[in-house]
């Protein structure tokens, strides 16, 4: 979705004003320490995947998710998921009780604190079994297809339409335009360089570039353009 | 907060009571164990930060077979040491000299490899940051206080995938003979993001 989360090579965001390294707390007050856990404790339901999860927090008014900080994008993103996937209801939510009536999923597998390391420790590697062989390889240029879905995707508007160059394959990973809702299907995973004077056209440094890792169906051949 | 738009030691106190509400909310559901939750913020306030990376770039700055791991399989480079788990599951190192300059960014979200270097600070995550890394490297560089040849090449690395990427920033000199924990201590967070350089000895020594 063309959304506000898509920020990449936008203008008058003002400047970045960083906390020095040594004095920035972890966490910026104990709501957000909470908003944190309680994400990653939901995730641990297995009801919903990372690009689910992510796709939730974008999904927002661009205006609301440009005003909110960090976690304030989380907690919606969790409130959203929690009961989309029928684990609260709305009006569980807004009133902050329990509905005994409620008909929401029950019989979870609840992880405890002592299953909490074994599971970060595991991670959710996004590598899945191929099922083709890749169709570029480094060196080969693509274009990034012209596409504006109204879902999830991983392909940034300032790359599309653009050429650049397939710099190294990355495997066949998870394809997160897709299992942002529902289906683990893979594609073949790429790194793909494109210059700065390309993306942003004349004026920019010919010693500037991006690197942004794209899958096969984000990708074209050059030859076939314009198909 | 001096340095960020937004004051995040206050938060109103309507946010502080909706985070309160759900979360008791969950608990009376039987969704979440507190127990769990604080477990969690424990592991990433105490155990994992950035000093994991910086122990995997002292080592390879200092020991050749594990530098050319790291730059063939970060993955597993990282994992010898036993930094593994969430977000960390595929990584690349990418490094700098005094030709190329690397910056990651996540122009679309967060994303970060947390195994090395812990959860991302703010300024990571703002709008300013991911606008601006891609379409003016070079100016972000400066609102950090670090300033490149011209002639040096700036590559920007925005983690649009589950690869995470770890800068490993150059040696600095002057530390010719330096044992691997005292490298350690001029490894920094942001040299590792891209935004600064490793600190100097120089800096280092007037400290101690």
């Amino acid at each position: 979705m063309n959304g506000a989360h898509d920020l990449g090579g936008m203008h008058g965001l003002g400047p970045i004003n960083p906390e020095p390294e040594n004095e920035e707390p972890w966490f910026h007050g104990d709501w957000e320490k909470r908003v944190f856990a309680m994400t990653l404790a939901s995730g641990m339901l297995g009801q919903w995947n990372i690009d689910t999860s992510r796709h939730a927090r974008e999904r927002q008014n661009p205006a609301d998710y440009l005003n909110h900080s960090y976690y304030e994008t989380w907690l919606a993103g969790l409130e959203k998921l929690l009961v989309e996937n029928n684990l609260v209801t709305a009006d569980e939510l807004a009133s902050g009780k329990a509905d005994t009536n409620a008909k929401t999923k029950t019989g979870l597998t609840i992880p405890g604190p002592g299953d909490v390391p074994k599971i970060l420790e595991k991670g959710g590697p996004s590598v899945r079994a191929p099922n083709s062989e890749p169709v570029f390889g480094p060196g080969v240029p693509v274009k990034v297809v012209n596409i504006h879905p109204t879902g999830h995707t991983r392909a940034p508007r300032y790359t599309r339409g653009h050429q650049g160059m397939v710099s190294a394959y990355h495997g066949f990973h998870v394809f997160p335009d897709k299992s942002a809702h529902g289906p683990d299907d893979g594609a073949h995973l790429y790194s793909v360089w494109f210059t700065a004077d390309e993306l942003w056209g004349n004026g920019a440094p010919e010693t500037e570039g991006v690197f942004v890792d794209l899958w096969e169906p984000h990708l074209d051949p050059v030859a076939l353009w314009p198909r | 907060m001096p340095h960020d738009g937004h004051d995040h030691t206050d938060p109103p106190p309507e946010l502080a009571l909706r985070v309160k509400a759900l979360e008791s909310l969950l608990v009376e559901k039987g969704l979440v164990d507190p127990a769990a939750l604080d477990v969690i913020i424990d592991t990433y306030e105490h155990k994992v930060g950035p000093r994991n990376g910086a122990e995997v770039v002292a080592k390879a700055w200092t020991d050749p077979e594990y530098h050319e791991l790291l730059m063939s399989d970060a993955t597993a480079a990282v994992e010898g040491l036993g930094y593994l788990g969430r977000q960390g599951e595929h990584l690349v190192a990418v490094e700098n000299s005094d030709k190329v300059h690397n910056l990651v960014v996540c122009t679309l979200c967060s994303c970060y490899p947390w195994t090395v270097l812990g959860l991302p600070p703010v300024w990571y995550k703002s709008a300013p940051y991911r606008s601006r890394a891609v379409s003016d490297p070079r100016g972000v560089l400066v609102e950090f206080g670090t300033e490149l040849d011209e002639d040096v090449e700036v590559r920007v690395w925005d983690s649009t995938s589950e690869m995470r990427y770890l800068v490993i920033p150059a040696r600095p000199e002057g530390t010719e003979g330096w044992s691997e924990e005292d490298l350690r201590g001029l490894v920094t967070r942001n040299s590792m993001i891209g935004v600064e350089l490793a600190r100097s000895p120089d800096v280092v020594g007037t400290e101690t």
